[in-house]
């Protein structure tokens, strides 16, 4: 890839604010499902359509309008989203009177919103926006396939110049709660903070949107270089090192290059072992940072990483409650987020201080 | 004109059958797979569908699946597909752990998640489905059984989802980000789509007639196909049965579910396409076209290709009528309808069609029609306002 692509605007919507993590007061939940802190949707909706949207659909167009306002883009030249899980709110209320009402008197509403290109469209209708318009959904990868493409698209074409990416999943009643069914969720309710403290299986969720805009031009503002994304399937941990040190070789780097590596620990007793694994090897002397004790675990979770790793370049400060360990990463440059899914699914993401 | 991509093999299974040959057959025997549902348990046994007359037991005796092994219908009917297309290719194991997969899902797993979803909180009998509702799933478990090992993801655009998932790979492959890419797509019919789009009102009690004045509706069908796409250094030895060469996706921006009058979306799309194959619009052949039937596409869909061809309007057929509308497979299934088109020169009849939309006049070809076809153009679109246009040529 040859074109320099850098993150020029961010929007994000989560259980945690800007202020509560850098002024170091985490918002604390009990639960181990719990929901993201709205914004004045008003401010970016109108009363009208805000009233027939699902929570995905509201996150997602308002961290959208975010990251561009944030830009000052009006128009982006194409729209790329990623969601794990889609639109679970509105699947789940057809889902239901289909069943109850047995196949009779459905009405469309929550049909129409269901597919999970919902929030890609919504935000093209919203901003009369005719370019490029995909949804990926590939579990835990669903963000990054769509980085992936992005990256893509502003290397093949050099007319297009604004892509907005983004990654969205919602919390919904019934189905989210599947997850304390088949082990994702952890059985006993815990206070998100002590989440790497608890050593049992399974882990805590929420929902979120993270939106930002990517141009070629390295303007004054821009918060990061998005130097290179990668999925990749490895299943021994030196299978994983050597994924790593490959992908940074590919970027010009050394594992002792980077500044700070984000991990995407979930607290799953059998899953952090991988992480604790690399944190004891190749990231032995790097600045180690998790955050998913703030965010919860959730498919487009990786969204959060980025939107810290940007708000860390620009205020130059890494929060206590996100390190993991006693190395401080003094001005940083280079930052890796590394996330898995499963025992065998891995992403990658590299940002670097412009 | 650039050079395109190279396609090295292709699969399908649809309502026509199992298998290129047995799709191709029932094309140029003008059969459709039209029928009432059979598999698929609803109370809607009276609204047409394109429905795979076999049960997912018989599927995984068939692939030989150890029980209880969570493969949703969708996964299964894309296994089926993509084995078919590895083999056309000749790909070996060692190649596929080095191959990319993309595929497009609308529904993913929803077949299993309709089946258990009341039963899940009081039995344990079937909870390796819970995440088989989301596509990502129903893709992993497709790669997972082929062992193919590349970069994969899943495309998630509603009914453009498998058109979306060959411009993909076609990209990549041109950006040297990958060799060798499987795409395509897998849906299969569910009560949730079948009663969703009842809802809307928008479902045919007939089999449905594309471009007919009396359209009243789509028939939803299921189905799975693939290609092999590979760069030129791994291809130039093979049998190339066909290349993309040309893709576009634009957004109509006009509404959640209903296309604009004028196919805003359709007409950029089809343009870009053209503009990346590098040829005129009078070079193309035959339009593949998404014609679903219903009163809202037909006639966007007309509008826009009448604002892209100008002059003449190519010979023009919508499939659909023979697999029902395959949604996030449609895109794939009509690619291999292209390329056999291209194979064989030969357009296949727009079935169920008597008499033209009183608006346009369009005549699309109705009965088998034997000519040179070097150049086709297919079109999917989607909710969301999704659209998407390739075109596919021959290796020449």
């Amino acid at each position: 890839m040859s074109r320099t692509v850098y993150i020029i605007g961010i929007g994000a919507i989560s259980a945690q604010t800007e202020e509560s993590i850098f002024l170091e007061k985490p918002i604390i939940y009990n639960s181990n499902i719990f929901q993201a802190i709205s914004p004045n949707f008003k401010e970016y909706i109108p009363a009208m359509a805000l009233r027939r949207m699902s929570q995905v659909i509201k996150m997602g167009l308002t961290a959208g309008k975010m990251a561009l306002q944030d830009a000052n883009v009006e128009l982006p030249d194409a729209i790329i989203t990623g969601t794990g899980e889609g639109c679970k709110q509105d699947t789940e209320k057809f889902l239901e009177s289909m069943l109850s009402q047995q196949e009779e008197l459905l009405t469309p509403t929550s049909f129409i919103q269901s597919t999970h290109n919902t929030v890609g469209g919504q935000i093209a209708l919203n901003l009369k926006c005719s370019g490029y318009n995909v949804t990926y959904s590939q579990e835990s990868a669903s963000l990054e396939s769509a980085l992936i493409d992005s990256v893509l698209l502003l290397n093949e074409k050099p007319s297009l110049n604004s892509v907005l990416v983004g990654g969205v999943d919602e919390v919904s009643n019934r189905i989210t709660s599947f997850g304390y069914l088949n082990g994702f969720l952890k059985e006993e309710e815990i206070e998100n903070l002590s989440l790497f403290s608890k050593k049992s299986e399974g882990t805590i969720t929420s929902e979120g949107a993270f939106f930002f805009n990517l141009t070629t031009e390295n303007i004054k503002d821009s918060y990061a270089q998005l130097k290179g994304v990668t999925n990749f399937k490895a299943e021994s941990s030196i299978e994983i090192s050597e994924k790593i040190t490959e992908f940074l070789l590919k970027n010009s780097l050394r594992s002792q290059d980077l500044d700070i590596v984000f991990l995407g620990k979930n607290g799953d007793l059998e899953q952090d072992k991988v992480y604790d694994e690399l944190q004891n090897t190749i990231f032995s002397e790097t600045c180690q940072l998790a955050y998913k004790h703030l965010s919860g675990d959730f498919k487009t979770v990786t969204g959060f990483a980025i939107w810290l790793s940007c708000l860390i370049f620009k205020k130059q400060q890494i929060p206590a409650i996100l390190k993991l360990n006693a190395i401080y990463g003094a001005n940083p440059k280079n930052i890796l987020l590394y996330n898995l899914s499963s025992n065998t699914n891995h992403s990658l993401i590299l940002l670097q201080k412009p | 004109m650039n050079s395109g991509v190279a396609i090295t093999g292709m699969g399908i299974i649809s309502a026509l059958g199992n298998g290129v040959e047995a799709n191709f057959n029932a094309l140029i025997k003008a059969q459709d797979g039209i029928c009432f549902p059979e598999m698929l348990k609803t109370k809607h046994t009276s609204l047409p569908v394109g429905e795979v007359k076999t049960l997912n037991l018989d599927f995984e005796n068939k692939l030989q699946l150890a029980d209880n092994r969570s493969y949703t219908r969708a996964a299964l009917l894309g296994i089926i597909a993509a084995k078919e297309a590895i083999k056309s290719s000749g790909l070996n194991a060692k190649e596929l752990l080095t191959t990319g997969f993309i595929s497009g899902s609308s529904v993913g797993g929803m077949d299993a998640t309709e089946k258990y979803y009341l039963e899940y909180e009081s039995s344990d009998a079937h909870h390796q489905f819970i995440p088989a509702q989301h596509p990502g799933f129903t893709t992993n478990k497709i790669s997972e059984h082929l062992n193919i090992k590349g970069f994969t993801t899943t495309i998630s655009t509603a009914c453009s989802s498998g058109a979306n998932a060959i411009m993909l790979g076609a990209r990549l492959i041109k950006a040297g980000e990958l060799d060798r890419v499987i795409v395509g797509g897998t849906d299969c019919l569910t009560k949730f789509t079948l009663n969703g789009f009842n809802s809307l009102k928008i479902l045919s009690e007939e089999k449905c007639k594309a471009f007919d004045d009396s359209r009243n509706g789509l028939n939803l069908g299921e189905g799975a196909a693939y290609l092999v796409l590979e760069a030129e250094n791994l291809a130039k030895d093979k049998r190339i049965i066909g290349r993309v060469l040309g893709y576009g996706n634009a957004n109509d921006a006009y509404h959640q579910t209903a296309a604009s009058e004028t196919g805003e979306g359709a007409y950029k799309a089809m343009k870009d396409a053209l503009e990346v194959a590098g040829i005129g619009a009078e070079n193309i052949d035959y339009i593949n076209a998404h014609g679903t039937a219903t009163r809202n596409n037909d006639l966007s869909e007309t509008n826009a290709i009448k604002q892209l061809f100008t002059s003449v309007i190519p010979d023009l057929s919508s499939t659909k009528a023979f697999t029902g509308h395959t949604l996030a497979a449609a895109g794939a299934l009509e690619a291999v309808f292209s390329i056999l088109s291209l194979q064989n020169n030969l357009i296949f009849p727009n079935l169920n069609f008597s008499k033209p939309m009183k608006e346009s006049g369009l005549l699309p070809i109705t009965e088998l029609q034997n000519k040179t076809v070097n150049y086709v153009l297919s079109n999917s679109f989607g909710f969301g306002g999704n659209c998407t246009s390739l075109i596919f040529s021959k290796n020449e």
